[in-house]
């Protein structure tokens, strides 16, 4: 077992402790390997950890030691928040929940030996494997890019570099310029996210580049908060942002990311900025593992154990649960259910009905917020939801900006419940 | 006193029985309640030629939006209550009189409340009587409320299973800090099991304002939200 190459964050204790467990096989610990340290992985290592108060031996497989949330990333893109202030460390929980943090990427899964194996040589054993990866793109989605493209043209949906990336060039783009966005198919990580960017993206151009105009090639002919949305660009940026529908060829698109260009239903652009964001599919190691039917990984609701091997959790926007949108509140609150399960199967503590729920706040200019939220619960056949509720059009300015500095405070909540 | 004419009498004979979803009601005794807001008269004046205060006068506030008055300076927790889009209706009138911090957390009212209903009716009967048109009778909406149940005692009663309110906490702390950290969502650790359980009622009945937490709160079964109450109000 070569454990050399592994690398470790936190404290000497937590380390040491990783660096036992292969050796305690059977030794009665049992153990839990969670892949992914976002929203969905990072809350269920620490609320099992929290759980099980050292009785379960948790670690948490994560390629990045700092994490840049996609959620609020847009807001980075309209100059609301600072780069750094979306950036998280697994400090905390190495350190106050003796979680072994391992800096790996999780490579391949031998679901009958129940190890994971890493990029770096080591191998984990587990009793439970929790997969919280996340998002890949589907190949050959768009017409023209792959993901060697996305220097030129971002995806800036997992982020990070990628969004340092698109913020730079929208503020190199020329007066009077073209901002092109290639906006993906149902089902998709945050769902109002495209359309909060273009929010974004206006506010900046009109404050420094007035003139600029921006293009969304879509599939669909309708999104989440779309009247909201609508409205609200109608209000702050009349003129400046053309949205393609799938009526209207929105999803007829190709792209040459050498020539910047756009040809959508057979029109061709020159653009100077665009954000190509492809069709999703769970992160990789889902199908790595033969859990995935299709682009998702099916999961019960009741415990989140992937369909096809009940020692598998998935969660998150890699998972197909039914009625929840892929977001970073629904991954937290899917990883509290996912947590609760594991733990009752692996010790004596309680296994309660699953209940979900998810919020998602978006800003579309300034102090203009608004928000969508349902509460769910687990069927047999899913995630179905129970209640909802969603802001108004022509809601006045002080519930706006009530509801966007509300978004501020749920930030720093859901955060700090992620990363302890 | 018209308006306490004998019309009111069939009103109150009703009030037992299955009331239609919104109806005109009496309020209560306003002869009465004017003794009792001795207990609000060191803060508030009421009627001809009434001024602020500690607290703001009472002078037409059935039906009024929270915090309206610019020469006023409102506590934090009254000022997100008008932003929530609060009323003072009946319901929150009478809500707030019962325990002013249950529905609203972070007002400056140190006020222990008015626990006994009939006390609480009189008062607002007697102030009604400032509000405007309170010689329409039937009243309209102002006085109008819903159908509202008390909380019996044996609701009040239930012991929360902390474990189960541990779990269930979970949904709540993806927003709420539980270091107890105001970060523009309230603090709801440390409360007193009985305001928090009254809260989420009224959340649940959509007496508070807030499309979140009334949806939350919504689904919440007695012994949950006496669980979460349970569970919180151990966290320091």
């Amino acid at each position: 077992m070569k454990l050399n190459r592994r690398t470790f964050l936190g404290t000497g204790v937590a380390a040491a402790t990783a660096l036992q467990a292969p050796m305690v096989l059977g030794a009665g610990k049992p153990r839990v390997v969670v892949i992914g340290g976002g929203a969905g992985g990072a809350t269920t290592a620490r609320y099992i950890a929290k759980g099980a108060k050292g009785a379960v031996d948790v670690t948490l497989v994560e390629p990045t030691r700092t994490y840049y949330t996609c959620f609020f990333s847009n807001l980075y893109l309209g100059g609301f928040r600072e780069l750094s202030s979306l950036a998280h460390s697994y400090g905390k929980l190495a350190s106050d929940y003796g979680i072994n943090v391992v800096h790996d990427w999780a490579i391949g899964i031998d679901r009958d030996a129940r190890t994971v194996s890493l990029a770096g040589g080591g191998m984990l054993n587990y009793d439970r494997l929790v997969l919280s990866p996340g998002i890949d793109f589907v190949d050959g989605a768009v017409e023209g890019w792959d993901v060697t493209a996305q220097n030129k043209m971002p995806h800036a949906f997992k982020a990070g570099s990628q969004t340092e990336l698109l913020k730079a060039q929208i503020e190199a783009m020329p007066e009077g310029g073209v901002f092109a966005m290639v906006a993906p198919p149902n089902p998709f990580r945050c769902p109002p996210g495209p359309y909060e960017r273009v929010s974004m993206v206006a506010h900046v151009l009109k404050e420094r580049n007035p003139t600029a105009k921006i293009i969304i090639a879509d599939p669909k002919n309708k999104f989440s908060k779309m009247a909201l949305f609508q409205e609200g660009w109608a209000n702050h940026y009349e003129g400046m942002i053309d949205w393609i529908n799938g009526d209207f060829g929105g999803g007829n698109v190709s792209v040459d990311p050498d020539a910047m260009t756009v040809t959508i239903d057979g029109e061709e652009t020159k653009v100077d900025v665009c954000n190509v964001i492809p069709a999703m599919k769970a992160g990789r190691i889902c199908e790595m593992a033969g859990i995935t039917e299709g682009n998702w990984a099916p999961v019960t609701g009741h415990t989140m154990q992937s369909r096809i091997d009940e020692n598998i959790h998935v969660l998150g926007d890699a998972c197909a649960q039914g009625d929840m949108p892929k977001s970073g509140f629904s991954a937290n609150s899917q990883a509290k259910v996912a947590a609760m399960a594991v733990l009752s199967a692996l010790t004596d503590s309680k296994l309660f009905p699953a209940k979900f729920s998810n919020t998602c706040w978006s800003l579309i200019d300034t102090n203009d917020g608004v928000k969508v939220g349902a509460t769910y619960e687990a069927t047999d056949e899913k995630i179905a939801k129970v209640d909802g509720f969603i802001s108004q059009t022509g809601e006045d300015a002080e519930l706006r900006q009530a509801t966007y500095e509300e978004s501020v405070g749920w930030y720093a909540g859901i955060t700090a419940d992620i990363f302890g | 006193m018209r308006w306490l004419g004998g019309a009111f009498l069939a009103w109150g004979v009703l009030a037992g029985t299955a009331w239609a979803e919104e109806e005109a009601t009496r309020i209560g005794d306003p002869e009465r309640g004017a003794e009792i807001f001795g207990k609000c008269a060191s803060c508030h004046e009421v009627g001809q030629g009434a001024k602020h205060r500690v607290g703001p006068h009472l002078n037409g506030i059935f039906d009024r939006k929270v915090a309206q008055f610019e020469d006023y300076n409102y506590s934090e927790g009254i000022e997100r209550a008008r932003r929530d889009g609060m009323v003072w209706n009946l319901k929150n009138l009478d809500a707030y009189l019962e325990n002013p911090k249950t529905l609203v957390s972070g007002t400056r009212m140190n006020f222990a409340g008015l626990k006994n209903k009939r006390d609480r009716d009189d008062v607002l009967a007697y102030l009604r009587q400032f509000s405007a048109n309170p010689q329409d009778i039937p009243e309209a909406a102002p006085t109008a409320r819903k159908r509202e149940v008390e909380l019996p005692p044996e609701v009040l009663a239930i012991m929360g299973d902390p474990d189960y309110g541990e779990y269930l906490s979970t949904e709540c702390t993806t927003c709420h800090q539980v270091d107890g950290e105001y970060d523009g969502i309230p603090v709801i650790t440390g409360w007193i099991e009985e305001d928090f359980v009254v809260a989420m009622h009224a959340y649940k009945r959509k007496i508070r304002p807030h499309p979140v937490m009334q949806m939350m709160a919504g689904r919440l079964s007695d012994e949950e939200i006496a669980a979460l109450a349970a569970y919180f109000g151990a966290l320091e």
